[in-house]
């Protein structure tokens, strides 16, 4: 499996939309510290541009590139290897190399700008939404049969997931707000990946005020501390639960 | 050698593969014929377990393959259009597969016959179609694998190459290894098979030796006896 990823590695990082994505996201973070006079300010800016661009650069660039090389997938299969190695290989390679993108593009000059601390966690949530959302398009290419169909669901998932669970989130926050829905609330953050991120990072700075409302009850409910984690914890299993599941549906996949 | 037992496939409503058996022994060189999508390919497919049967099993000496891979340690396939990563060189693909295989002992006939060696360093993205299907072939036979899957594998290949590839194909077939090809070309058939099994609409028609046809067809060249078969069949 080493070997897989290896290759697929070799592929990737020669790939010139990996290299764009890169010089893409040192743009977007030189940008965001310079036009803001505090680098903390820096950070919440490039906090929200990051977490539009790098799921929608995650799951269509791993979408794009597993129905690629279904023909290759299907060359590999044809040779002795199975089907559960494959998929986590090239699940490995796409996730690493966007990872590396990532790290080279923003996280080095978030390091070189802000507190470091700020900064390792503003990278840990960054390389998770990374993680999450190659998963969620391996779900989306596994359940599709071709390509413009996984394209689409690929597509309406970060839309809902960047857009319009907020939206939902909002019009169930008006409809019921004479009722005690902080508990609820707080669940349905644990469906929306890209709000946890978002609160994991704001819990670790002084800007209460762009919590939002699901931010403020994950606050109020567990506190600084265990929000930070509970939050991380979800995340990570939004990062391997679609995963797994894709392995399972690839197993059974004609191709 | 590789067996088919009631092997059934559908694609939601199309029913591909309609109970087939089929039993190929080594040493043979079976030409898998039918007009198109009669299930040639999805015959391959599911003996490269690519295409997974709803009922039915495949046996690969004995062994049945569901959910298993080793057996195709043994099975060299040549895709009918190969394609692979864009931005890996010739030599890196070959040497990603040989790295899978984690075989030592190469047969690199074809890479030299086709010269391929001294195009190690061009990139994938940089090959005409041919060339790729040169690629394809060579990896196919490149570790002397007992059965070879070949879908249509002259395809492609300009009259020297595939001249090339039908010569070392009888080559093996001396060296009493199992051959599956699909063609659509019948006059490239002639000096190669052995048996034929001929297909349609995901049944298996026929399965017969190639001399016991020339005798009831009365026809002496492959091509002549899929013909007169296939008209029988239609009719």
């Amino acid at each position: 499996m080493k070997r897989i990823v290896y290759f697929i590695l070799i592929d990737l990082l020669r790939n010139k939309f990996v290299i764009l994505y890169t010089i893409l996201l040192a743009l977007l973070s030189f940008s965001a510290f310079s036009m803001q006079d505090s680098s903390s300010k820096g950070i919440l800016t490039l906090l929200n541009i990051m977490l539009l661009v790098i799921p929608l650069v995650s799951v269509l660039f791993s979408t794009t590139y597993l129905f690629n090389s279904s023909e290759f997938i299907e060359l590999l299969l044809s040779q002795p290897v199975s089907r559960k190695r494959l998929w986590f290989g090239i699940y490995s390679g796409l996730i690493i190399s966007l990872m590396l993108a990532f790290l080279i593009g923003a996280g080095l000059p978030m390091l070189y700008y802000a507190d470091w601390q700020l900064s390792l966690i503003m990278i840990f949530s960054g390389l998770l939404v990374t993680c999450i959302f190659v998963s969620i398009a391996f779900v989306s290419v596994v359940i599709s049969k071709d390509k413009s169909k996984g394209m689409g669901v690929s597509i309406l998932l970060w839309l809902y997931f960047s857009l319009l669970f907020d939206g939902i989130l909002l019009f169930i926050i008006f409809q019921f707000s004479d009722y005690p829905i902080e508990k609820v609330m707080a669940l349905a953050t644990a469906t929306s990946p890209v709000d946890l991120a978002r609160i994991v990072v704001l819990l670790r700075m002084d800007a209460s005020a762009m919590l939002g409302y699901t931010g403020a009850v994950f606050k109020d409910l567990f506190g600084d501390t265990n929000g930070l984690y509970l939050a991380m914890g979800l995340l990570v299993c939004w990062a391997i639960l679609p995963f797994l599941i894709s392995i399972k549906l690839f197993q059974k996949k004609d191709l | 050698m590789i067996r088919l037992a009631n092997v059934t496939k559908r694609y939601g409503k199309l029913q591909v593969l309609h109970d087939v058996n089929l039993d190929c022994s080594s040493g043979q060189c079976i030409a898998l014929i039918g007009p198109n999508g009669c299930g040639k390919t999805t015959v391959i497919k599911s003996i490269l377990g690519m295409v997974i049967p709803d009922s039915g099993n495949i046996y690969f000496q004995d062994q049945s393959i569901k959910n298993g891979f080793k057996y195709r340690h043994h099975i060299g396939y040549m895709p009918q259009i190969g394609h692979y990563p864009q931005n890996m060189t010739i030599g890196q693909v070959i040497e990603m597969i040989r790295s899978i295989r984690g075989v030592n002992m190469f047969d690199e006939d074809l890479l030299n016959a086709y010269r391929l060696k001294e195009m190690y360093h061009k990139r994938m993205n940089a090959l005409s179609g041919g060339t790729i299907q040169k690629v394809s072939a060579s990896i196919a036979f490149l570790f002397n694998p007992d059965v070879l899957i070949l879908d249509e594998p002259t395809a492609g290949l300009d009259p020297l190459a595939a001249e090339i590839l039908k010569e070392k194909i009888i080559a093996e077939r001396q060296r009493n290894k199992l051959i599956l090809i699909t063609s659509h070309l019948l006059s490239e058939l002639d000096d190669l098979v052995s048996q034929l099994v001929f297909m349609q609409e995901g049944n298996i028609v026929f399965h017969k030796d190639i001399e016991l046809l020339k005798q009831e067809t009365g026809e002496n060249k492959v091509s002549g006896v899929i013909l007169k078969s296939m008209k029988a069949g239609i009719a």
